[in-house]
């Protein structure tokens, strides 16, 4: 030890806990994801390895729900992501290439004031309110709550972005008979792609993701996924439970690799402009 | 040269100026109307009469406030004693997002700091094995969680067949088990802003303080740390202020024993309580506590500035 | 009035308030057809200001801008018939060379194949015809700026507006844009309006020259006459360098000055516009002057240091009342330079000096 370089980065202990950290992070996923190929009905003995329940997930009895539920939460997903992205990329050029108006600061306030209200009141005040002003729960309530909360999700990378690029190169289109309107279009819009594939993929994930609120927005008859795994693990983990998981957990790392990667072609393409918001 | 732009920049004809207001206008909109209305809806709901089985008479009562602190006994006709409860629930969900925020802190904090001292290619890998547990849906991961750690769930049977341990630990319906859930929902709200100080921190500090006779110990608690200071207290807020209103780590990992804010409010909505007036005033407790929270940090952060 | 159609850009009047801060206060210039015109200044001084404000960028708080007779001052950027130079270029990064210099031709509605025909012709022009299909990032520095410039072009602007374009070549580089700048602007004929801080790059290439501080005009003039005959003091010291001797001015007249040298010697020189009897300036460049013996010489004073610069050689000397006067010489064999702490005279022909107000 006596020989070895002083290194002022350097803490002991540091690195046993990161290796910990680690474990904690996925030691519990791996194990889904073993146990997810269990032949056994019952969750605690390992029996033998098997696509059984994966099978379960596709042609079981409670596969026409978990589908139903998919399809569900893929369309909200999508329909909340678009929508708070478009959301989003008009708020950011206000904040950004506006210059000054009234209320900017409590612009900024408000479009991240979803993050600050904790979910769970989020979700009391959209249920009261829906059924305050008569408002039939159903699917619409669960899409426009979503978009509500996917809004500062798909904000932040897309305002990171925009920052990152000078108002130079809107300037020198304009300085070259580009109206405002062809100035957005052709050059700052194709400038801030990867910021916005990043917004859009991270709304879309958050609203996948949400369970509470959905669940006190939902009318009776419809699911998402969330919820309808939720009502499932009332009773117990079931095996079938761990293949949805495993795949939905496969979907996401995919959606996150993917959103990392286009982050990261976009700054290649591009060293005028940072893309420090991307992703996370 | 660059000097000529500097007066310019602050107030330069903006490309779009004149735009901000119609832009703005549907995240306004949106958010005023979906969100901002309905808490709003919510603080009147907490003031309105309950109706059984769900819903409000549209009838002012403080009946919800006082029902939250204060026990008039059975038929509600003696005399008001504190109502020790709901305060007890909220009390355990602070004193549980705080333990939570702790464990998240000394885990979080080194692995942060090694994320930091990479080199700058291999950072953004660990920063990406960090952050991707995250994006696996949290209630997916909360139910991982309650497998592993259940009391003859993989971990204990492991450990057992090991030899390690005769016995089986019990964790699930613990106190632990909801801040392991929490952990896990929120870390990386707290590794990232302190990967983010510790990235800008400058390590010639180190190197002045140790050149200056100071011990590892010394720059660590004297020169690092305060100048980090922002990056922590940023992760402990990030964490603690959503772990207090969390519902599915409390409600999957900690059992009935183990009820926090989030679980209340809950029943009073989808479960057996059905007081709409008695959970709109217990989210509105929750929201004001979260307020205070974030108004103390911002403050102090323009103390801090000014 | 006959003069008013030699006029590209008429500034009148034109003053530009930030809050309290005037960027550019009362200013009036005549640009003319066909000039290459260049506005000078340190850091700060508001010429770019006045630049962005004819194309557009930047609103004016008061005055006219007239170019060709139209008032263009309530214009937006795109219906100024002029093109900008940016400093850092302000390359599309998402479109090939061809696509940024076809970009103005089809915003203003040409079909694409004669815009095709006229991108060809300009990068020609910039010689960069071997170029037409890079991307802005596969460019070096220089091929990147004479990109901008053919960019620029291709709308035959009636006016091009150069922002530095220059400052962020190296210095070799420079040199050679400046001939290949020069040589476009006699060309194409396009009135070029080039913002640049360094004095050198104004008085080689300019027709004429701005000399802008503190958001005002100082003077404009060719590049001699700003050199030979400043205005004032800031003038005479911003471009070259220059001796400003404290003299006591006795006597006016027909844009001539006596005044009495430090030592006690009179002589009469050009004064400035504005020149008054009293405490004066005058300004001698460093290599009007030479040595002589002290006795010869109109003031004296002793050797304090040389400063060797290549070519050239800066001698240091201390007058008797303390100032400190550099003299120029050049470097050769046959010129004996005096040693330090040696007393010696200095002497310049009359015509070489001038009287300066502050």
């Amino acid at each position: 030890m006596a020989s070895k370089k002083v290194d002022l980065r350097r803490f002991p202990g540091f690195l046993p806990l990161t290796y910990l950290c680690l474990f904690l992070l996925y030691a519990p996923l791996v194990i889904v994801m073993i146990y997810s190929f269990n032949d056994s009905a019952s969750i605690t003995r390992w029996d033998s390895l098997s696509l059984r329940w994966y099978h379960d997930v596709f042609f079981g009895v409670e596969a026409p729900k978990f589908r139903a539920a998919t399809i569900n939460s893929i369309t909200i997903a999508l329909m909340a992501a678009t929508s708070a992205t478009i959301v989003a990329i008009m708020a950011a050029t206000a904040m950004l290439r506006s210059g000054r108006f009234r209320g900017k600061s409590a612009s900024f306030a408000l479009i991240n004031l979803p993050l600050m209200v904790p979910e769970i009141v989020t979700a009391v005040a959209t249920l009261i309110f829906f059924s305050a002003i008569g408002f039939t729960a159903g699917y619409l309530t669960i899409v426009l709550a979503h978009i509500v909360f996917c809004i500062p999700f798909a904000y932040l990378p897309i305002a990171a972005r925009m920052q990152g690029i000078e108002d130079v190169y809107e300037q020198a289109a304009q300085d070259l008979y580009a109206t405002r309107f062809q100035a957005f279009r052709l050059v700052l819009l194709p400038l801030m792609t990867p910021g916005i594939l990043s917004g859009f993929l991270l709304a879309f994930i958050i609203s996948l993701d949400d369970f509470i609120i959905t669940n006190f927005v939902k009318g009776a008859g419809i699911e998402t996924l969330p919820t309808a795994i939720y009502g499932a693990v009332r009773q117990g983990i079931k095996p079938n439970i761990m293949a949805i998981s495993t795949l939905l957990l496969v979907v996401s790392v995919v959606f996150v690799a993917l959103s990392y990667f286009v982050g990261r072609m976009g700054e290649k393409n591009n060293d005028e402009t940072s893309t420090k918001g991307d992703l996370i | 040269m660059a000097a000529d732009l500097q007066p310019k920049a602050s107030s330069s004809t903006s490309t779009y100026a004149g735009l901000g207001i119609p832009l703005i206008l549907p995240a306004w909109a949106i958010i005023g109307f979906f969100l901002v209305l309905p808490v709003m809806m919510m603080l009147i709901y907490s003031f309105l009469t309950k109706e059984f089985r769900g819903g409000v008479i549209w009838e002012f009562s403080l009946a919800a406030y006082d029902q939250f602190f204060f026990d008039r006994g059975l038929f509600g006709d003696e005399l008001p004693k504190i109502e020790w409860t709901y305060i007890t629930i909220f009390w355990r969900s602070i004193w549980q997002a705080a333990a939570a925020t702790l464990l998240c802190l000394v885990i979080g904090f080194p692995t942060a700091w090694f994320i930091a001292t990479r080199t700058a290619r291999n950072r953004s890998i660990w920063l990406f094995l960090v952050t991707i547990p995250y994006w696996v849906n949290l209630l997916i991961r909360t139910i991982s969680m309650k497998f592993l750690i259940r009391d003859n769930g993989p971990m204990n049977e492991l450990l057992m067949a090991s030899g390690l341990i005769s016995e089986p630990i019990h964790i699930i319906n613990t106190n632990l088990a909801v801040q392991l859930g929490l952990f896990y929902s929120y870390l990386p709200f707290m590794v990232l802003p302190i990967y983010a100080a510790v990235e800008r921190y400058n390590f010639a500090l180190s190197e002045a303080a140790a050149d200056l006779y100071a011990s590892r110990t010394i720059t660590l608690t004297q020169i690092i740390l305060p100048t980090i200071k922002p990056g922590i207290i940023a992760g402990c807020i990030l964490v603690f202020v959503p772990s207090l209103g969390a519902f599915l780590a409390p409600d999957l990992l900690g059992g009935a024993k183990n009820f926090m804010i989030g679980s209340l409010i809950e029943e009073q909505f989808k479960g057996a309580a059905g007081n709409w007036p008695f959970g709109a005033a217990a989210s509105m407790i929750l929201l004001s506590l979260v307020l205070l929270v974030l108004t103390l940090y911002a403050r102090q952060q323009t103390r801090e500035q000014g | 009035m006959a003069d008013q159609n030699n006029i590209a850009v008429d500034i009148r009047n034109v003053t530009k308030m930030y809050g309290a801060f005037s960027a550019l206060e009362k200013v009036n210039l005549d640009i003319r057809d066909n000039e290459f015109f260049t506005l000078l200044g340190p850091s700060g001084c508001g010429k770019t200001t006045l630049l962005r404000t004819i194309a557009g960028f930047e609103d004016i708080t008061q005055g006219e801008i007239v170019l060709y007779g139209q008032n263009i001052a309530n214009l937006l950027p795109n219906e100024r018939p002029v093109n900008t130079v940016f400093q850092q270029y302000a390359l599309f990064p998402h479109m090939n060379v061809t696509q940024n210099v076809m970009f103005g031709l089809l915003r203003l509605g040409q079909d694409k194949t004669s815009a095709k025909f006229r991108v060809a012709e300009v990068l020609e022009l910039v010689q960069l015809t071997k170029f037409a299909d890079r991307m802005p990032n596969q460019l070096s520095g220089g091929q990147q700026q004479r990109v901008a410039l053919a960019r620029a072009l291709a709308p035959s602007p009636k006016v091009l507006l150069l922002d530095e374009p220059l400052s962020a070549l190296d210095l070799k580089l420079r040199q050679a844009v400046r001939l290949e700048l020069q040589q476009i602007q006699h060309q194409t004929g396009i009135t070029f309006v080039f913002v640049t801080h360094d004095q050198e790059e104004a008085l080689t290439m300019s027709d004429r020259i701005a000399v802008i501080k503190g958001g005002q005009v100082q003077q404009v003039g060719s590049a001699q006459e700003v050199y030979e005959a400043p205005k004032n003091k800031f003038v005479a010291d911003f471009i070259g360098e220059t001796n400003l001797l404290d003299v006591r001015v006795t006597d006016l007249h027909d844009g001539k000055g006596s005044c009495i040298l430090p030592g006690g010697v009179q002589i009469t020189c050009p004064a400035a516009d504005g020149a008054h009897p009293g405490p004066g300036h005058l300004s001698v460049r460093p290599e009007r002057i030479a040595i002589t013996s002290p006795n010869e010489g109109l003031v004296q004073g002793k050797v304090k240091r040389h400063i060797y610069l290549g070519t050239d050689m800066h001698v240091e000397v201390t007058l008797m009342d303390s100032e400190t006067v550099t003299v120029r010489m050049q470097n050769s064999s046959q010129i004996q330079i005096p040693e330090a702490g040696q007393t010696i005279g200095l002497e310049f022909e009359a015509d070489a000096a001038r009287l300066l107000v502050d």
